[in-house]
């Protein structure tokens, strides 16, 4: 082998290792950026799967509560004053405060918990007239400080818990009468505007709500375009028209579908603002022409061979489409419709157009009831000044993720059904 | 006895012409091969008998093919019909993606040939028997046909195109995909099966028309150059072409 020869096959040999190693680097960037990102969201949302909770002792004193009745009924309990039983609670902690100075007890807790002192009693009925512990929601700041993210060593007067408060808070963690659990409450209480109360329920069942109109709307249509486009329809300039433009809708920004949503469902026809229905609809707007191309490029996928052993059977044209090309297509079609879902699924712009932004507090229970989503919840508490909302951001977007998981993972599954029973 | 009739069949694809005044008398019970070099239009021809041109949007059909005395090149007829008169196999294994079983009852079901489960278990039998293939998958009917080997799909092949009783199969060059082991016992299959079936099988292999055929057909650049008796066309031809072809002086 000459000189020449060596050199230009050394070079060869190079350009390939030099050629991996790009790849290389550029799937180590990926994964890096895909680390970093991820251990931001864990790490500043985590704690928000937990609460805090501040433990006192409760005095279930007949003579505050204005109960007259020696065995008092259900009603008895439920129409009792608790604002006394529930203020004494707190202020017991530092009996020593003057009353001018109470609210930075109160001030301590969640401004619900009035709430909580009568839920224990409501469901303890036996505690009336003892002096019972009770579990008390912190305020989010405390949440936050017991959480280690608030800083304690900046002036007083910029921060939200002074020192008195830091002081009470100290002797209650000393006494182990601090509590971190899981937090329930994030998953079953609906949107809020106190951190330590707001949960994901509301815009959870918004998301599922929409996900579900969306796919109904959109898979069958969808799926009937594609079948009659690949299958039926003449080859001719509308169908090349019909085309371009399906491919072109594709690449719509979603904004747009937002104020079609607006202008058509919401003002022509009067849908109910703010809903599932209309969001999802909107949603499906989008997500139909991503079905369509992944649909057609499935049937397209499927080999010629099997449709000219079918057509030779006799088989008509429907009958192949419907024994063979069709089933054969369903596993492309469904990750098509899995990935379009999915686009929806993070889809904010065009849900805050038809007022899924709305502030929801109640936990929708069909799809034309009012109700976020999760994105747009994201977005809501990304806007809140208070700290406590930032672990919420966090946590709301691990929930978004697990979500899409879920969904690639019942897809990968349906799909490898279909496979297993087609080929 | 005449089964298919051509009458100055003319074949288009869009303006390009792929056949040429092609006429062939197609006699019945009885296997008639048609050779000739790649892109001579044999091909083409075969699938005037079924119709499947039709799927080619492009392809334009002239001339008179009729069989018994139906006119197959007619607007007006069924195709569905036709093709449950005239099976067809194919150069590569084409089984469904089903199982053995639905892959033999398919022709059947949609034709609506089997009254009952039992009668449909014994047209798959009777298939798979006649295709030679009983044996070998007797005890694995629900399994996907897939996975058999190439030859066995072929047969499977022919034993879904037979599953509706045709008096007709196509056959466009169903063993090149296939072993000698295979050829062999498709050619075997042929020869049986010529008892009660017209067959057309196009092939490349010279020696399997001297092998399975009675009459051959020579097709070369859309012309139908030479049709007679296998004997008389692979000892004794009349034409140049069909001799130099034959003995391997081009194609």
């Amino acid at each position: 082998m000459n000189s020449f020869k060596k050199n230009l096959l050394k070079k060869r040999y190079n350009a390939e290792r030099r050629f991996q190693w790009y790849g290389k680097i550029a799937i180590g960037l990926a994964l890096s950026f895909l680390a970093v990102f991820m251990f931001q969201i864990f790490s500043k949302g985590y704690s928000a799967f937990q609460k805090t909770w501040i433990v006192t002792e409760v005095h279930y004193d007949k003579e505050l509560l204005l109960i007259d009745a020696e065995s008092p009924s259900k009603d008895d309990l439920e129409n009792a004053d608790y604002y006394d039983v529930a203020y004494k609670a707190m202020t017991s902690l530092d009996p020593g405060l003057p009353e001018e100075e109470d609210r930075q007890l109160i001030q301590m807790v969640s401004y619900k918990y009035e709430a909580e002192v009568k839920d224990l009693l409501l469901k303890n009925p036996d505690y009336l007239g003892k002096i019972v512990p009770i579990k008390l929601t912190a305020s989010d700041d405390v949440d936050q400080v017991h959480k280690g993210n608030y800083p304690r060593d900046i002036p007083e007067e910029n921060r939200r818990v002074n020192d008195y408060q830091l002081q009470i808070y100290d002797m209650l963690n000393e006494r182990g009468d601090i509590l971190l659990e899981f937090n329930i409450s994030f998953f079953t209480s609906p949107d809020s505007r106190e951190a330590e109360l707001a949960g994901i329920a509301s815009s959870f069942m918004g998301t599922v709500f929409s996900i579900l109109v969306c796919l109904a709307f959109s898979f069958p249509v969808a799926v009937l375009a594609a079948i009659y486009l690949e299958e039926f329809a003449p080859k001719n300039k509308f169908t090349d028209f019909i085309e371009v433009n399906i491919n072109n809708l594709a690449a719509v920004p979603s904004i747009v579908f937002g104020l079609l949503g607006l202008g058509v469902l919401l003002a022509v026809f009067n849908l109910p603002r703010s809903t599932p229905l209309v969001g999802g609809i909107t949603l499906s707007l989008m997500t139909l022409p991503t079905i369509i191309i992944a649909a057609r490029a499935s049937l397209k996928a499927v080999p010629p061979s099997i449709r000219e052993a079918a057509l030779a059977m006799g088989a008509s044209n429907m009958q192949t489409t419907m024994h063979h090309t069709v089933p054969l297509s369903m596993p492309g079609t469904l990750s098509g419709t899995i990935i379009g879902l999915a686009q929806a699924l993070g889809e904010t712009a065009p849900l805050i157009l038809i007022g899924m932004v709305a502030f929801v507090n109640t936990i929708p229970g069909t799809p034309v009831d009012p109700a976020a989503s999760l994105p747009v919840q994201i977005y809501i508490w990304s806007e809140s000044a208070e700290r406590g909302f930032v672990e919420k951001v966090s946590a709301c977007i691990m929930v978004l993720l697990a979500f899409l998981i879920l969904m690639n993972l019942a897809a990968q599954i349906v799909r490898h059904k279909f496979e297993k029973k087609w080929s | 006895m005449s089964k298919i009739k051509a009458e100055n069949v003319n074949v288009y694809y869009g303006s390009k012409q792929a056949l040429f005044d092609v006429s062939i008398d197609i006699a019945e019970k009885e296997v008639t091969a048609l050779i000739g070099p790649s892109g001579c239009g044999k091909s083409t021809f075969l699938r005037c008998l079924n119709r499947m041109n039709d799927v080619i949007e492009i392809c334009r059909v002239e001339g008179s093919i009729k069989m018994d005395n139906l006119e197959l090149n007619s607007r007006k007829l069924d195709v569905v019909r036709l093709r449950e008169n005239v099976g067809m196999v194919f150069q590569k294994p084409n089984p469904f993606p089903k199982t053995i079983y639905e892959n033999v009852a398919y022709g059947p079901t949609i034709h609506g040939i089997a009254q009952s489960k039992e009668e449909m278990d014994q047209i798959v039998e009777t298939s798979l028997k006649k295709a030679a293939l009983w044996n070998e998958v007797k005890d694995r009917l629900d399994e996907i046909a897939t996975g058999l080997s190439g030859g066995q799909q072929q047969r499977l092949c022919i034993a879904r195109a037979i599953s509706v009783s045709p008096e007709v199969i196509l056959m466009d060059e169903p063993c090149s995909a296939l072993d000698p082991i295979a050829t062999a016992q498709i050619e075997e299959l042929i020869d049986d099966l010529k008892k009660e079936v017209t067959i057309v099988i196009v092939t490349h292999s010279m020696s399997q028309a001297a092998r399975v055929s009675q009459k051959t057909g020579f097709f070369h650049l859309g012309k139908l150059i030479e049709f007679g008796p296998t004997d008389k066309i692979f000892k004794n031809p009349d034409n140049q072409q069909t001799q130099d072809y034959i003995t391997g002086r081009f194609g």
